[in-house]
């Protein structure tokens, strides 16, 4: 097997970029998994998409726009959410279908620059530049570092927001760190990953971990991994079979979901836990 | 954050309302409560018992009145400091059986907030987790993923998290509900055994008469957002003050209270 085109700079950036995005991905994703709000990435993602077209719309930088609706988003969230007036998946769900709308409309008004639309729609992990993944690399330690700093209050806060607020622990707050870190990391990313290609890497590898572990610090080191492992493995497949990098990526992580909810531990003990809670 | 005295009062409410949208869940209720006093707090569903609760713990939003509570004024937005030293049982709750979180971690939370932003928990924080473990009985199960235990368990691991806290003030809200007799009767007993151990003052709400902690020293029957009337068990848990207050006819009072004390 020929394993020469790793030794090209593209390649190499792609592959950090796997790595760094990856590992940011999965850490957003086990907030969104353990939160039961999987529409958040989905939603966040679009906002994202649709602010980059306005970036290229209006000739400013996509990312900055990218960024501010992405924001906005999760600002719009964090209070429907919080409050309770709607149920967050309702209030995730408008939000989501808002930016879509915005999307579009941005998109049928410029005729002419369509195609750097749809790459941020599909990504384009092949094209990275040494500043895309520094970039990356920046994202990535703040995410990391973030979560390992205010660990038990993200902790406590993601199993219960109620039990989270009656001790002390300024859960609000925390809940809309969560949902702008999340609006960061998906800006971030987008232009490698893609709007649209994005969502499966925050949500698969973070599920996939799910179904394997009962200590949450393993399940963000296990996404983490999973989340490197799809990119790494995508990557791979993609040049082997000469196929699209971005979907190859995507299905890969699907199929190591896959595999971890055929042979996960918790089924087993789910079915037991489930008819003793019957029984009781 | 405003001073008030505690001198006389652990609890001090004054004409305090609250609604929620167009819905009044509190029309003005006072009530003062002395440190190590246990209260039982008595009424219909809706009567607004949990949102008394919220009040006092500082997460419901007051609309009028004043709440003082351990010395704090209680305003919007100032209840994290507060929050540290009263302990709060809130109902069962449906958890996720693959939540990834043990039985130990979920006690340890109790502590998070005490321990403040960007310190981890210490031997002493452990220690203080491992002796509530004891105290309720969940030794055994310590290492349990939390959804995986039954509802009474669950309970038992509501009250060692609120003790971990080191709370002055305990609020339990309902913490029978929907358990079976044993279960039920298993948590009164360790709420009486708190009691006794750490003599805190405590607050415990709930629909049904049959789950009222015999140590209680004063009852509080509210309907309707307001305070229907308070005084002793014996004087105020009569028939003819329940029949009005669950508005249910006299004679049916009668009847289930004779099942229950024939039971």
């Amino acid at each position: 097997m020929d394993f020469s085109i790793f030794g090209y700079q593209f390649m190499q950036n792609a592959i950090l970029t796997a790595l760094l995005g990856g590992i940011a991905c999965s850490v957003i994703g086990v907030f969104v998994v353990l939160l039961h709000m999987p529409f958040i990435g989905v939603c966040m993602s679009h906002a994202a998409f649709a602010g980059a077209l306005l970036g290229l719309l209006f000739h400013f930088d996509p990312l900055i726009g990218a960024f501010a609706l992405s924001l906005i988003a999760a600002a719009i969230i964090g209070p429907l959410a919080d409050r309770g007036e709607l149920n967050p998946e309702t209030s995730v769900g408008i939000i989501f279908s808002l930016m879509l709308g915005i999307a579009f409309l941005i998109m049928g008004l410029m005729p002419t620059t369509q195609s750097a639309a749809w790459d941020l729609l599909w990504g384009s992990i092949l094209t990275n530049t040494w500043n895309d993944v520094l970039f990356l690399a920046i994202v990535a330690v703040i995410v990391v570092g973030l979560v390992f700093a205010f660990y038990k209050e993200i902790k406590t806060t993601i199993f219960n927001r109620e039990i989270a607020l009656s001790v002390g622990i300024p859960a609000t707050f925390i809940l809309y760190g969560i949902l702008f870190l999340t609006g960061a990391t998906i800006t971030t990313t987008l232009h490698s990953i893609g709007g649209l290609l994005i969502f499966s890497l925050i949500l698969n590898p973070a599920a996939t971990a799910y179904q394997l572990t009962y200590s949450m610090k393993n399940m963000f080191i296990l996404a983490a991994l999973f989340g490197v492992l799809s990119g790494w493995l995508g990557l791979l497949f993609s040049y082997w079979f000469n196929i699209p990098s971005g979907a190859t990526i995507v299905i890969t992580s699907s199929l190591i979901f896959g595999f971890a909810a055929l042979f996960s531990p918790k089924k087993k003990s789910a079915k037991i836990s489930k008819q003793l809670f019957l029984r009781a | 954050m405003i001073r008030c005295s505690v001198e006389q009062y652990i609890i001090d409410i004054e004409n305090a309302v609250v609604t929620y949208r167009e819905d009044i869940a509190l029309r003005g209720i006072s009530l003062q409560v002395s440190n190590g006093e246990f209260l039982g707090i008595v009424g219909p569903n809706g009567a607004g018992k949990t949102t008394l609760l919220t009040t006092i713990n500082g997460t419901g939003r007051l609309t009028s009145g004043r709440v003082c509570v351990l010395g704090h004024h209680l305003k919007p937005g100032n209840g994290h400091t507060l929050r540290k030293k009263v302990g709060y049982v809130a109902q069962i709750q449906n958890i996720d059986p693959r939540m990834p979180i043990n039985v130990r971690e979920a006690i340890l939370m109790g502590r998070y907030g005490l321990i403040g932003l960007l310190k981890r928990p210490g031997i002493h924080d452990w220690e203080i987790i491992d002796e509530v473990l004891e105290l309720v009985g969940m030794t055994h199960l310590s290492r349990r993923p939390i959804g995986h235990l039954s509802g009474g368990e669950q309970q038992r691991v509501a009250i060692a998290r609120c003790l971990a806290q080191e709370p002055q003030i305990m609020l339990l809200d309902e913490p029978t509900a929907s358990l079976d007799w044993k279960a039920k009767n298993d948590i009164l007993q360790l709420v009486k055994l708190v009691h006794l151990k750490r003599q805190l003052t405590t607050l415990f709400v709930t629909h049904d008469l049959e789950a009222l902690p015999a140590q209680c020293n004063r009852v509080v029957l509210l309907k309707d957002g307001f305070i229907w009337g308070q005084g002793s068990p014996d004087q105020i848990l009569i028939d003819k003050n329940l029949s009005q207050v669950y508005s249910i006819p006299l004679e049916e009072v009668q009847k289930r209270r004779m099942i229950t004390i024939v039971s």
